[in-house]
C-alpha cells in the first residue's frame, strides 16, 4: 500500500517535454529553432469535416460507370492563354535550391504525367521543371532572384507571390550550405553566403501599386498568361478582395499547414491561419464581388488525400495545390532511411532541417551526392500515381454525392465533427443544423 | 522615325507593336508623344532601338528592358527600368521611388534627383543620379554600381551585398553592414566611365566621390549581430 502515500509523478501541460526541451535548446544556443515544413500543431482541418453522401433525398452516380469531371480552366479572366488542367490538383511553387535539380524535374514529370500544373520557387526557373513541365507556373518574388523576360514570356502562367502560409507576413534565408556555384549564379550572390529573402516586394507597395505592377507583367507578356496572386492565410476576405481588385486571374490562398523551406518555428506554429478556416472567407469575398467561379481559386496548406481535395472543392476552391505532400511521395521522410535519419538525431517522419541540405532522400539538398539519390524519373512515376489516386478518391466522394463534376461539390455536402469546425467552414454541426455564428 | 501617339492609340498598341520589333526591323527610331504618365510605357522591349518618351512616365516605364535605348523627355514614376536587362534608359527629369530596382544589367540614368529606394535589390545595372537620392537606397543591393553626384538620404545601402556605391555629397546615414571604403585607382577609373558613360563627366571628378560597400558581417547570420538584423 506504500504507493498510495505519494502523490504520482505529474508532468505540466504548459511546461510540457517538448516545451522544456526547446527552452533548453535556446538557452543553449541563443538563437530560434529554424526547420522546414508547415505547422504541426493539432489544428482545425479537413479531418473535422465530414460528406453526407447520397440517400434518399439525393442521387448518387453510379461509381464506375458515370463521369465525374475533373478537369479545371485557370485563369479565364483576362489571360489570352488560359491554362487548362485535367485534374484540380496542382504542384506548389517550390525553389530550385530548396530543391535539387532532380527533385524539380520530378515535380515537372510528374506533374506532366498526371495532367497538371507544377510552379518553380525562389530562386528562377530552370531548364530541367521548364524541359520537363507541360504547364509550369513562373513565380514572381520579391527577391526577384533569376527574374528575366524571357523566363517570363516562357512560363504559361505567372504567380506574384505576396505571402505563404508558412510565413505570412515573412521573408525567408537559403543558408549557405545550400548555395552551390549553380544556386548563387541564378541568384546573383557569391557562393556560400546566406542569401535573404525580403518579405515585401521591392518596388509596389499595397494594393494599388499591386494593380499597376500586374497591369506592368501584362504588357511584357502581351496579355497572354494567366496571373495569379498567392496570398498566405492572414485576412483571407479582404486579401482575396484586393487581390481582385488589382487584376488577379487567380488567387492562390495557402494556409498555415503549407510548408516553407526554411524559417522560424515561431513563426511558423503562431502565425496565420490554418485553411479550413481561410477558404470560406475567400469564398465569400469572391462571392460579394460575383467573381466565384471567373477569378479562379486554388488553395493550399495541409492536402494530402482525396477528400481533402474533394472537401476544399466543396468549400468553394477550384483547384488545390500540394507541396509537402508531392515532396513525402517523392521519398521524403521514407522510413527505409531511418537508419540516416538517426544519424541527423531526427526520426522518418519528423525531418526537417530542410534548410540544412543533408537530406538522405537527396530531395531538399544542393549536395551533388545527395541529389543523386533521387531518381527523377522514378520519382516522377511516383509523383503522377499519387496524384491520380487524389483525384480518384475526390471523384469517388463526388460520385457518391450525386455530383458529376468535382466542381459541383458544395458546402451542403459537408457536415462538421466539432463546433470549432463548422464555425470555421460554414457548415452544421453533425447531427444538428446548427453553424456556430449563424 | 516612327511617331506613337499615346493618347491616341493606347499602351497596348504600343507595347505590342515594340514587342513585335524583336531585333529584326529597320525601325529603329521611335517617339512617343502623349504619353500623360501612362504606367508600363515600352515595357518588355528588346531589341536594339532607340525610343524617345516626349513627357513624363507613370510607374514602370522600361520595365525590363533589353537591348532598346529609352530617353524620358520628362520625369519618371516609380519603378523606371525595374529589373532591367540591358541597355539604356535615360531621364532627363527626377525619378520616383525604386528607380532601376532588381536590375540585372544595363545603364539607367537620371538627370534630376531619385527618390526612395532607388537601386533596391540591383543585380547588376549601373545607376547615374545627377542629383541626390532618397532614403533607403540600395537597400539589400547584390551587385552593380550607383554614382550619386549629389547627397543620399538615410540608411544608404542596408544590408548590402556586392553592388558599389559611390556618393560625391553628403549621406544622411549608412544602413546596416554598410560602411566607406577605400577609393583605389581601379574604383576610380570605373567611375571615370561611369560618369562619362552617363553623360555626367563635365560634372564631376571622380576624385570627389567616397565608396561604399558591403562590410560583409551580415553574410553569415550569427546571432551577435541580432540587434543590427
Amino acid at each position: 500500500m506504500t504507493e498510495f502515500l505519494h502523490t504520482p509523478p505529474k508532468q505540466s501541460w504548459t511546461f510540457s517535454n517538448d516545451v522544456n526541451a526547446e527552452i533548453r535548446r535556446a538557452a543553449a544556443t541563443g538563437i530560434y529553432d529554424i526547420r522546414g515544413g508547415g505547422s504541426k500543431r493539432r489544428l482545425p482541418h479537413f479531418d473535422d469535416l465530414l460528406f453526407l453522401g447520397a440517400s434518399i433525398s439525393r442521387y448518387p452516380l453510379e461509381g464506375y460507370r458515370e463521369k465525374c469531371a475533373t478537369d479545371v480552366w485557370l485563369g479565364t479572366r483576362f489571360a489570352k492563354k488560359p491554362i487548362h488542367l485535367d485534374i484540380p490538383v496542382t504542384i506548389a511553387g517550390m525553389s530550385f535550391g530548396a530543391l535539387s535539380g532532380p527533385a524539380k524535374e520530378a515535380l515537372g514529370r510528374g506533374a506532366t504525367a498526371a495532367g497538371t500544373s507544377t510552379t518553380t520557387g525562389d530562386g528562377g526557373m530552370t531548364e530541367e521543371e521548364r524541359g520537363h513541365s507541360k504547364t509550369l507556373v513562373y513565380q514572381y518574388l520579391p527577391s526577384r532572384y533569376g527574374m528575366n523576360p524571357d523566363d517570363l514570356r516562357r512560363a504559361d502562367a505567372i504567380e506574384v507571390v505576396v505571402g505563404q502560409g508558412a510565413k505570412p507576413g515573412g521573408g525567408g534565408m537559403l543558408l549557405g550550405q545550400k548555395i552551390s556555384d549553380r544556386v548563387a549564379m541564378m541568384r546573383n550572390l557569391p557562393k556560400g553566403i546566406d542569401q535573404r529573402s525580403a518579405c515585401r516586394h521591392p518596388d509596389w507597395t499595397g494594393p494599388d501599386d499591386l494593380e499597376i505592377k500586374l497591369l506592368e507583367i501584362r504588357e511584357i507578356t502581351d496579355w497572354e498568361k494567366p496571373i495569379y496572386v498567392k496570398i498566405g492565410g492572414a485576412r483571407p476576405y479582404y486579401d482575396t478582395a484586393l487581390a481582385v481588385k488589382a487584376g488577379a486571374d487567380v488567387v492562390v490562398l495557402d494556409g498555415m499547414q503549407g510548408g516553407t523551406a526554411a524559417t522560424q518555428d515561431v513563426f511558423i506554429e503562431n502565425v496565420g491561419m490554418p485553411i479550413l478556416a481561410c477558404i470560406p472567407l475567400a469564398v465569400k469575398a469572391l462571392q460579394d464581388l460575383g467573381m466565384h467561379r471567373k477569378v479562379q481559386l486554388i488553395v493550399s496548406g495541409g492536402i494530402r488525400t482525396g477528400a481533402d481535395v474533394a472537401k476544399a472543392m466543396a468549400l468553394g476552391a477550384d483547384a488545390v495545390a500540394i507541396g509537402t505532400a508531392a515532396l513525402v511521395a517523392l521519398g521524403d521522410n521514407d522510413p527505409a532511411l531511418e537508419s540516416e535519419y538517426r544519424k541527423l538525431g531526427t526520426t522518418a517522419g519528423a525531418y526537417d532541417d530542410w534548410h540544412e541540405g543533408r537530406d538522405p532522400a537527396g530531395i531538399t539538398t544542393q549536395d551533388p551526392e545527395l541529389s543523386k539519390r533521387l531518381d527523377p524519373i522514378l520519382g516522377g512515376r511516383r509523383l503522377k500515381n499519387y496524384l491520380k489516386v487524389l483525384t480518384l478518391e475526390a471523384q469517388t466522394i463526388a460520385r457518391a454525392c450525386g455530383k458529376n463534376n468535382l466542381h459541383n461539390l458544395e458546402p451542403e455536402d459537408l457536415c462538421a465533427l466539432t463546433v470549432e469546425s463548422a464555425a470555421m467552414a460554414g457548415v452544421p454541426l453533425a447531427g444538428t443544423s446548427w453553424i456556430p455564428g449563424r | 522615325m516612327q511617331t506613337f501617339d499615346l493618347s491616341a492609340n493606347g499602351l497596348r498598341a504600343l507595347n505590342s507593336s515594340l514587342h513585335a520589333l524583336k531585333g529584326q526591323t529597320n525601325m529603329t527610331e521611335w517617339e512617343i508623344i502623349n504619353p500623360k504618365g501612362a504606367h508600363a510605357i515600352a515595357a518588355g522591349v528588346d531589341a536594339p532601338v532607340d525610343i524617345t518618351v516626349r513627357g513624363s512616365t507613370g510607374y514602370y516605364c522600361a520595365g525590363m528592358n533589353k537591348q532598346a535605348t529609352i530617353r524620358v523627355k520628362g520625369s519618371a514614376g516609380p519603378g523606371v527600368a525595374e529589373n532591367m536587362m540591358s541597355g539604356t534608359v535615360i531621364i532627363d527629369g527626377d525619378a520616383s521611388q525604386y528607380a532601376g530596382a532588381t536590375g540585372r544589367g544595363g545603364l539607367l540614368v537620371i538627370k534630376g534627383n531619385a527618390s526612395s529606394r532607388c537601386g533596391i535589390s540591383m543585380k547588376g545595372i549601373d545607376i547615374v543620379v545627377h542629383g541626390s537620392i532618397g532614403h533607403m537606397s540600395c537597400f539589400m543591393a547584390q551587385s552593380g554600381n550607383l554614382v550619386v553626384l549629389g547627397d543620399a538620404g538615410e540608411a544608404l545601402g542596408d544590408s548590402l551585398y556586392e553592388a558599389r556605391l559611390f556618393v560625391r555629397g553628403s549621406v544622411k546615414s549608412l544602413g546596416a553592414d554598410c560602411i566607406e571604403k577605400e577609393m583605389r585607382p581601379e574604383h576610380i577609373a570605373l567611375l571615370a566611365d561611369l560618369l562619362k558613360r552617363g553623360e555626367a563627366d563635365g560634372k564631376a571628378s571622380p576624385h570627389e566621390f567616397k565608396r561604399y560597400g558591403s562590410a560583409r558581417k551580415l553574410y553569415t547570420f550569427n546571432v551577435d549581430n541580432a540587434a543590427a538584423y
